[in-house]
């Protein structure tokens, strides 16, 4: 009954053209902005590090990739490797030029991998679909390489691994050993409301609606006047920026410092893994895609426990890690058959429902 | 991208004022000149040794309606693809709008005004019909990524000013009902009215309609027919179209084409066309 529009009319094209038109959508946005603000200041430390953080930077990556995937129709599995470039250029410039502040740097780190991008999405003006998958594995490959056997990139280090130097927002430590979490927190999900925000903006205008002209009809795009080259090295620039920025988070706020093999291929699937469940072209289902393959590994990990202690049988810690494995791979079956297109399109079902409930339509 | 072109509908509805008291007639009240829009002159188009066209003329005026008919496989829609650029011809040449040019692409063909509809519909499947059809304005939109960025000031505006012109089509084609529901949910009529639509918006000089009443029921194809009629009489829009339907072309266009095996046969009024020994034989057959 809360969940209604009776009495909200739209008097203009500005109105109507509005990402949520509905009071109670935003409502609840705002809502849940505030609930994540008060998470840092009254979260645990776990709650911050090991569940908000990371689901943050998933989310940021997989929306990153969802504008190339499911707004261009796209396929990339470099993911893994573009965020790798956002993070090793952040580690570049911060160590280069420590006196600018590290949050500009994570930013600019996105049009390196940007720029990187652009160059290996240049075969997607001729291939398509699997083949040019394949096109963008050789990217993956070779930039995770490239950040192994090129020691300039991390500043020749004996130990290979790049790491976080300590750095400061107003006066706070932000990145570094010292760093604590609820800092890292608020930073990175001001840093991912902001960038979630532009990547609204974007595919809710001409850009988006270029993008996915081209990845529904190619040719009637092409006849309408969209130039296939801009529209699909755009989405690729504009993809990888998010992904990259996504990357310098990962190793600067929540790991403190990497190595070239967390930016390996699995990395890749891992994201595209929570589009496909999320919902391919939506934004929300970034979210929701990040959330449920990264935290409910989590979940079941806290709850596996509780529900067979009572029973009386000590699990091992190797029995509960097997049997999460095995939870989440049959859930993510069981979500692509039940609901192919993902959770985003689970949740407008049930927004829709809610507005005309109690009454089936 | 001349500025020239870009004639608004206010300037459309003035035309239909002016031309209305000559007569109530379809063709009486159409501003026709004898100007040459496009011309197409001595165009062979073979994919190797398949010949699709071999040495086709023939021109298209400003503000008439002109039929491409055919049986199947005569080259009709390889004859639309080489004038929107999608195909290049092997030899001879397409000169619109004055300019001859070698090797257009398709978005430089939209851009000079010229726009087009499938015979099966080429909507933007996952996109609502008014996507779809604010998609049709992209070349018309100016704002940079910065105002796309923010979504604000510039960008709002323009957002808004498209807008309008897209709900006067959407008036114009009377589809206001499904204006936000997903084109892949629609039913084929209403799809391809959509798809009509979504041309309409590039506010074309020359409209190409590749088989519009294709797969239509008597009802529909009449509505069709008025909605082209009115596009080339409210609008000025000049419109070649390939039909299947003699009937539909016969009363519609002003002058007719009719390719056989990739080779004019006849060109000329409905009537002329119609009495034609050629066209006649290319439709029934001749007995050997």
């Amino acid at each position: 009954m809360i969940y209604r529009e009776a009495g909200q009319y739209k008097t203009s094209y500005e109105a109507d053209r509005a990402v949520f038109p509905l009071r109670q959508d935003r409502i609840g946005i705002a809502l849940i902005i505030v609930a994540a603000y008060a998470a840092g200041v009254f979260g645990s430390d776990f709650l911050l590090q090991a569940v908000l953080i990371p689901f943050l930077i998933f989310s940021l990556a997989a929306i990153g990739l969802n504008i190339l995937v499911g707004y261009a129709g796209l396929l990339s599995l470099g993911t893994g490797a573009f965020m790798g470039v956002g993070a090793y250029a952040c580690y570049k410039l911060m160590t280069a030029f420590p006196e600018v502040n590290v949050v500009v740097w994570i930013l600019m780190s996105g049009f390196f991998s940007a720029a990187v991008g652009v160059f290996f999405g240049l075969p997607s003006l001729r291939i398509k679909g699997f083949y040019l998958a394949v096109a963008t594995l050789a990217a993956q490959f070779f930039l995770q390489w490239s950040f192994n056997r090129i020691p300039w990139l991390y500043n020749y280090n004996i130990s290979g691994a790049i790491e976080a130097p300590l750095s400061t927002l107003f006066g706070v430590p932000i990145t570094g050993a010292t760093a604590t979490s609820e800092a890292r927190y608020f930073v990175v999900l001001t840093l991912v409301i902001g960038l979630t925000w532009l990547a609204s903006n974007l595919v809710h205008g001409r850009i988006g609606r270029q993008w996915m002209a081209i990845r529904d009809m190619d040719i009637a795009a092409e006849l309408i006047g969209i130039r296939p080259l801009t529209a699909k090295l755009m989405a690729f620039a504009c993809s990888s920026y998010f992904v990259g920025v996504a990357g310098a988070m990962m190793v600067f706020l929540w790991y403190g410092g990497a190595e070239y093999n967390v930016f390996n291929i699995d990395q890749s699937f891992f994201i595209l893994f929570m589009i496909i469940i999320g919902g391919l072209g939506s934004l929300i289902g970034s979210f929701m895609g990040a959330a449920l393959i990264f935290m409910l590994p989590i979940g079941l990990g806290i709850v596996l426990p509780a529900i067979t202690e009572p029973f009386g049988l000590t699990v091992g810690a190797a029995t509960i890690e097997h049997l999460r494995f095995m939870i989440v791979g049959a859930l993510i079956i069981f979500f692509l058959i039940v609901e192919p297109h993902g959770l985003a399109r689970l949740w407008q079902i049930g927004k829709q429902k809610l507005r005309v409930w109690p009454f089936p339509y | 991208m001349s500025a020239d072109h870009a004639h608004s509908f206010a300037a459309a509805d003035a035309l239909e004022e002016t031309a209305a008291p000559a007569g109530g007639g379809a063709p009486a009240a159409r501003a026709r000149s004898d100007e040459v829009l496009l011309s197409v002159e001595n165009v062979s188009l073979g994919f190797g040794g398949v010949k699709a066209l071999t040495d086709v003329s023939f021109d298209i005026r400003k503000g008439e309606i002109r039929a491409i008919i055919g049986p199947n496989g005569a080259g009709k829609t390889s004859m639309l693809n080489c004038i929107n650029g999608f195909y290049h011809p092997t030899e001879g040449r397409i000169t619109f709008k004055g300019q001859t040019r070698p090797k257009m692409r398709p978005h430089e063909a939209a851009a000079g005004g010229i726009a087009r509809t499938f015979q099966n519909v080429a909507l933007f499947k996952g996109m609502s019909t008014l996507d779809n059809i604010m998609t049709g304005r992209s070349l018309k939109m100016r704002t940079n990524v910065f105002w796309q960025l923010v979504r604000f000031g510039p960008a709002t505006r323009e957002e808004v000013e498209h807008r309008r012109k897209v709900e006067d089509i959407i008036d114009f084609l009377q589809i206001q009902h499904i204006r936000k529901t997903p084109v892949g949910k629609l039913p084929y009529g209403l799809q391809k009215r959509v798809e009509l639509g979504r041309a309409l918006a590039m506010e074309p000089e020359l409209l190409l309609l590749d088989e519009p009443m294709a797969g239509m029921n008597l009802e529909e194809k009449e509505d069709m027919s008025r909605f082209i009629l009115d596009v080339n009489q409210e609008f000025g829009t000049t419109i070649a179209l390939i039909e299947h339907d003699m009937g539909v072309v016969m009363d519609l266009s002003d002058r007719v084409v009719v390719l056989e095996y990739g080779r004019k046969i006849a060109d000329g009024t409905p009537d002329e066309v119609k009495a034609n020994q050629a066209v006649i034989d290319a439709y029934l057959g001749v007995p050997h």
